[in-house]
């Protein structure tokens, strides 16, 4: 048999394997994730080993837990979430009004510095945050906004706002100039243009965008844990997750719900707008 | 009339561009700058509120944070982690966008699927992960004793060195550090693949038929046309992998704490910061964080940017 048979024939097998084989390791930890949340803590000390719920011992009793308020003895995780909804969206919300204008500039209009402009939020992007971390809670702690959502909104706005000018940019210049040239030619001012045409042109694209900044804002932690730590009643439910997850009072499987919980709006969003999203962040990478 | 235009233009650019500009130089650039000062004063968390902008400059937090050994051994610790987990993410990224390049049925499932370690919340996974490898009723320890025929139980996240038996000899191996790479290369080969996925998708056909016809293998196929025109990507993302692992702070903090030999130069400025209080050694040690860090990537470019030369 030649080389060439032989390699194909290995690639055959090996390409499905090697397939399933990243599905369960992506997979199964999600798996184990929601089959302990739904198992009495017993259960899970009883048969460690098991990938399956016993039907009969199946329980919601952990998210009731996690989601009940402190007051009533659960882990107050609703008002957590709401805290993270609250943050989250503010930071979409804000990140876009400002991110839209700057995109379509920095896609459309020639102004001096424009390319040094697209070279700074690049380093902003990739600046480590930790850095960033030192200054910014003393400034915090001087102002005694130290605990208050207000000031981790800023900061989760100051560090999207350049990668979605990055997404939006690209999606901007798709647009055929001569479209937004007609409009101009029908009398629209240059911001006459932004709103009536390019901004419903790109609209895939800022939602994609926005669901972007909402993932980054809900996941992040750091800054959470350095503004937020001392304040239960502010914490984000990443924050609660990982202050709790320490204790030893809290049943591992009502966290576990927990996790469920602060996880599935973010796989969720992302399922729904998954080919959007891989464009808008990859948009770059085709052209090599 | 155009020319106007275009002026007209310019200042709207400007203008649209402003808010952007603002935030960016007051939540950025601004505390940035402040970061660098503070490194070169004696500031402690109590007198923060006391301390003026311009207290007397010295280099005391740097000599205090280049005479301590856990400096650098937190920055070998660092580095080792960095590499571990930028090649292991990439690596993966390269053999799972190669595996579903062709359609097959369920593919934009899968696709979708391979994606999900990268977008959920780190805090979320991280404690999974514990859980899976915890002693006592990780699943991970409970099946490598029934399946593999493992003595005790592998304390994953909390053993600093580990020895295994290879061939009959006991191999020495940090078995933390190992674990928290290889949790590094499953959260991020999702990114790598992505934009590997991307790239293998727009790549033109024709070459590699005109190969195939000529008769070369897969793996020559591979080897000489696919994998030179992925450099370029490879390139960028180790990077970008590089830079963001060399921060990486959430992912060590949640799993192991920076403990077992997993403390990494941002946990130990978080440390500095909020368990000693010192704010000035703390922002001295994460400004000498971000020189290495600019001299790594900066020698990187240079290297890139001769063989290039070289090449042409």
């Amino acid at each position: 048999m030649s080389r060439d048979r032989v390699e194909r024939a290995v690639f055959a097998v090996l390409r499905p394997v090697v397939v399933v084989c990243f599905l369960i390791a992506t997979l199964l930890p999600f798996y184990y994730m929601l089959m302990l949340s739904l198992r009495p803590i017993e259960d899970l000390l009883r048969r460690p080993d098991s990938l399956f719920v016993d039907l009969g011992r199946l329980t919601l009793d952990t998210y009731v837990d996690v989601l009940r308020p402190v007051a009533e003895g659960g882990q107050g995780f609703l008002e957590l979430l709401g805290n993270s909804a609250v943050v989250a969206t503010a930071s979409v919300l804000v990140a876009l009004v400002i991110a839209v204008p700057g995109a379509y500039a920095v896609g459309r209009l020639e102004f001096f510095g424009r390319r040094h402009v697209s070279s700074l939020f690049l380093a902003v992007y990739l600046f480590p945050g930790i850095v960033l971390a030192i200054p910014l809670f003393v400034l915090l702690t001087r102002m005694q906004l130290r605990g208050s959502l207000v000031g981790l909104v800023l900061v989760y706005i100051a560090q999207t706002v350049p990668v979605a000018i990055y997404m939006l940019k690209n999606y901007f210049e798709t647009i055929p100039v001569s479209v937004e040239e007609a409009g101009l030619v029908d009398g629209l001012s240059r911001v006459g243009v932004i709103r009536r045409i390019s901004l419903p042109l790109a609209m895939p694209s800022v939602v994609a965008t926005g669901i972007f900044v909402f993932m980054i804002a809900w996941n992040e932690f750091l800054f959470a844990l350095l503004f937020l730590v001392e304040r239960r009643d502010s914490w984000t439910v990443s924050l609660g997750l990982a202050q709790l997850s320490g204790s030893i009072e809290v049943p591992t499987t009502v966290l576990m719900a927990g996790s469920v919980v602060i996880t599935l709006p973010v796989v969720l969003l992302f399922f729904l707008t998954e080919g959007l999203l891989s464009q808008g962040l990859t948009s770059g990478a085709e052209k090599g | 009339m155009a020319r106007t235009l275009r002026q007209h233009d310019a200042r709207t650019g400007l203008l649209l561009l402003t808010p952007t500009l603002v935030i960016v130089l007051a939540v950025v650039l601004v505390p940035l700058a402040w970061s660098v000062l503070i490194a070169f004063q004696r500031v402690r968390l109590i007198d923060v509120g006391r301390t003026g902008l311009f207290e007397k400059l010295t280099a005391d937090n740097f000599a205090r944070v280049f005479a301590s050994d856990v400096l650098w051994n937190s920055l070998r610790t660092t580095v080792v982690y960095t590499a571990g987990s930028t090649f292991l993410a990439i690596a993966l990224g390269l053999v799972a966008a190669l595996a579903v390049r062709r359609p097959f049925p369920g593919r934009a499932f899968v696709r979708a699927a391979m994606l999900i370690p990268y977008v959920a919340p780190v805090v979320a996974v991280t404690f999974v992960w514990r859980v899976l490898l915890n002693p006592e009723f990780g699943i991970v320890n409970s099946w490598g004793r029934r399946l593999f025929g493992w003595d005790d139980p592998v304390a994953f996240l909390s053993q600093g060195r580990g020895e295994i038996t290879l061939f009959g000899l006991d191999v020495p191996v940090p078995t933390a550090l190992l674990t928290v790479i290889a949790f590094e290369g499953w959260r991020y080969f999702p990114f790598a693949f992505l934009f590997l996925l991307a790239r293998l998708s727009a790549l033109p056909g024709d070459l590699e038929e005109a190969a195939t016809v000529d008769g070369a293998t897969p793996t020559q196929r591979f080897r000489h046309i696919v994998l030179p025109q992925l450099m370029p990507v490879i390139a960028v993302l180790v990077v970008l992998r590089t830079i963001w692992t060399f921060n990486e702070f959430d992912d060590i903090f949640l799993l192991t704490g920076g403990a077992a030999g997993t403390e990494v130069v941002s946990v130990r400025v978080y440390e500095l910061l909020t368990v000693q209080r010192n704010v000035g050694a703390a922002a001295a040690q994460s400004v000498l964080l971000a020189v290495v860090l600019v001299v790594l990537v900066g020698a990187y470019l240079w290297l890139l940017r001769r063989r290039e030369g070289t090449r042409t």
